[in-house]
């Protein structure tokens, strides 16, 4: 480029530039043949000034100057082309912030530097269009991913909806009820679940995980592993016998693993995860299955009246094209073995355990009860900030939900054992949502739950009762709480596998492995690839109100991309 | 020394007794300290109001007569009014005495004023204080 324009915004916001010094360090440099300055670029005053400086100075390249360039570049863009250049001769350098040990002048004129260097190495680009493939997958079927999937098919695009687990529902269908309203998820979630199952747009790939995605916004290839449930879902009816038949007895995922007496939360070795599960069709668990680890066994297959087992069963993989995807693989909570001063004690429990204890469809119909013997606690403490707001041993962030929930834990327990006592120990109590704060007082003066400020440093059972070494560091004593039963608000984590799914899908994720929002305020919705967005937990912890609105807003983001037929993309051409 | 914090000692007589006498639950409070911030006399108390507050909460009867927070207490209700829970302190406050003052133990000992002191005095502070101060 033989006429370059370097045009230096310096408004308020940009520390003070001595624009004279600029000009001077800038002026010999090859190609540059003009230089101006405006208080503020990005208005329209200063963009006019951009766009009559290139035609009158007959300009074959521009370097602008912008406190956030990421926002500003396509802004800067319109100007440019609209002058007459091409995108690729403009570039936008960053003057935003301060180095300590450098000072503001020093920064631009080396930003300017860099950026001209930038500006001489950019070629042409050949753009080319590539049609839309509107068919949109969603990978994730909680709450947010049930959101998007069912606004994006009632727009009228299809949408494949990829759940890891044997069900949609997620997190949401585990819990007993939701905080302020205390509507049960069973309710009010199982209509959205049942609409997803039925919806003639949407196809639910559940119990299936993706393999591989490779392409760009507007067509993507992806590969989707579909696990081998050794039942045939096609003939399969849901009718259940299977699980009824079956002799073995394990753990429940469902049930967050809860052991309890009389195996009361066990599952079978095949089983349909819940009541309600969408898909309603079983699993066979290999791990536990007779058949499987011993060989012979066969009591479902011999039960089933359809003729829908099939121990041969392989995984089987299924390729699918589509324009769009949607992200929204949610949480999971962080091990309580991560806390070492906490003991393992059946009677520690974490959020989730306790929320299927209290669930009135759970295990226990809603009794609570001690997962140790089966009595009924009369004394609980619920600790806040296990592991969140903890830089030296957890998670230096807040997970947003912990205090709610906590408290609702709190409410829910007096509901069910009215002579019983909470305490809850806390370092602050965040109840930023609408109707959080009303709730916690409302548990406060109703309910009596005993708010205790300070961090927990000991939990352990002493003989049939559960100590809790804390503080109250309103009066600045030390406190001993016998418990019969301890529950932790564990911080939140993005779920298992979010990180190696962000490495298949190209995303950025924070080191925490939550994925990377393109602008932390402007673009919540956007990961760093374009036409694959965010939603629900998987971009940082966030209660359901949330979620479910990041659900809908990732799915108009898809829907205003399906609106146009094809997409431009650039790319460097091969010179 | 580890307090222990059970159901005896938070729904304890004590407790049950002031807010009996208070005519009001204590949990509505919140530890902002409001109360402590605006009190004219919180200069002279060993707790501050809100930390009394905490320590009913908590059934802590002991601590609270150790301090002299109570007594001190001009009764000038400047608490109750900005309290953002609708707590009446001032209440909690006469309630505290009261209690203290019902095991028969005065805080002010009359015959052990000295005389010029009585003769300074106004004959409406000493009916008044007599009447918070003594059983």
């Amino acid at each position: 480029m033989e006429r370059i324009g370097v045009f230096l915004c310096h408004c308020k916001l940009i520390p003070p530039i001595d624009t004279g010094r600029v000009f001077e360090a800038i002026g010999n440099k090859p190609g540059v043949v003009y230089a101006a300055d405006y208080e503020e670029m990005c208005m329209a005053p200063g963009l006019e000034r951009v766009k009559e400086a290139i035609k009158d100075e007959k300009l074959d390249g521009v370097v602008l100057t912008s406190c956030s360039p990421a926002l500003y570049e396509e802004t800067f863009r319109h100007i440019v082309t609209s002058a007459g250049l091409e995108g690729y001769q403009m570039v936008v350098a960053e003057l935003k912030g301060q180095d300590g040990a450098k000072e503001a002048t020093q920064r631009a004129i080396e930003a300017i530097e860099s950026a001209l260097e930038r500006l001489r190495m950019s070629r042409p680009t050949v753009s080319s269009r590539v049609p839309i493939t509107k068919r949109a997958l969603v990978i994730g079927g909680g709450i947010a991913g049930i959101q998007a999937s069912l606004d994006i098919a009632d727009a009228g695009y299809e949408v494949i909806l990829v759940e890891k687990t044997p069900s949609i529902g997620g997190r949401m269908i585990q819990l007993s009820e939701t905080f302020p309203t205390l509507d049960c998820p069973q309710c009010i979630e199982t209509p959205k679940m049942t609409d997803t199952g039925q919806h003639p747009n949407i196809k639910i790939l559940a119990y299936s995980e993706v393999e591989g995605v490779s392409g760009n916004i507007g067509k993507f290839k992806v590969k989707i592993r579909r696990k081998a449930a050794y039942v045939d879902w096609d003939k399969c009816n849901g009718c259940g016998i299977c699980q009824e038949r079956c002799a073995t007895k394990a753990l429940a995922e469902f049930q967050q693993y809860l052991d309890l007496p009389g195996k009361i939360a066990h599952r079978k070795a095949i089983y349909i995860p819940f009541a309600q599960a969408v898909p309603m069709r079983p699993v066979i668990d290999r791990e536990h299955c007779r058949y499987f680890t011993k060989g012979k066994c066969g009591l479902c297959e011999m039960a089933c009246p359809v003729g829908a087992i099939d121990f041969s069963q392989q995984d089987s993989f299924v390729e699918i094209e589509v324009g769009a995807i949607i992200v929204a693989t949610g949480f999971d909570l962080m091990p309580k073995s991560e806390i070492a001063e906490f003991e393992e004690d059946p009677d520690i429990i974490d959020g989730l355990e306790f929320e299927r204890l209290l669930c009135p469809a759970g295990p226990t119909a809603g009794k609570v009860i001690r997962p140790s013997d089966g009595r009924e606690p009369k004394e609980v403490v619920f600790i806040s900030c296990c592991g969140s707001r903890d830089p030296e041993h957890g998670v230096p962030y807040c997970s947003r939900v912990c205090c709610m929930y906590l408290v609702k834990h709190a409410l829910l327990y007096k509901h069910a054992v009215p002579d019983g006592q909470a305490y809850i120990f806390y370092m602050d109590i965040r109840t930023t949502g609408k109707g959080y704060e009303e709730f916690i007082q409302r548990a406060v003066e109703e309910d009596k739950v005993l708010y205790l400020r300070g961090r927990v440093s000991k939990v352990f059972r002493d003989g049939d009762k559960i100590k809790v070494w804390g503080s109250d560091t309103l009066t600045g004593k030390r406190v001993e709480i016998a418990c019969d039963l301890a529950v932790l608000g564990m911080a939140m984590l993005p779920s298992e596998g979010s990180k190696e799914l962000a490495v298949k899908l190209s995303i950025a994720t924070d080191e925490y492995g939550f994925m990377t929002e393109l602008h932390p305020k402007l673009c919540p919705l956007e990961s760093t690839v374009p036409g694959i967005y965010l939603a629900g937990c998987c971009q940082g912890p966030k209660d359901i109100p949330d979620a479910v609105a990041q659900g809908g807003g990732a799915a108009s983001k898809l829907l205003s991309l399906f609106s146009q037929d094809e997409v431009i993309l650039e790319e460097a051409a091969v010179s | 020394m580890r307090v222990e914090i059970s159901t005896k000692r938070i729904y304890s007589d004590f407790v049950k007794k002031v807010e009996e006498i208070n005519g009001q639950t204590l949990p509505p409070c919140y530890q902002c300290g409001k109360c402590s911030a605006g009190c004219p006399m919180s200069f002279a108390m060993e707790l501050l109001p809100n930390q009394i507050i905490r320590l009913v909460q908590l059934g802590l009867e002991e601590d609270i007569a150790k301090s002299n927070t109570i007594w001190i207490c001009a009764s000038c209700i400047t608490c109750s009014l900005r309290c953002p829970r609708g707590v009446d302190l001032a209440r909690v406050m006469e309630a505290l005495r009261l209690i203290t003052m019902r095991k028969n133990i005065d805080h002010v000992k009359i015959s052990e004023i000295p005389q010029e002191t009585i003769a300074e005095l106004p004959q409406l502070a000493m009916v008044g204080g007599f009447r918070k101060l003594t059983a």
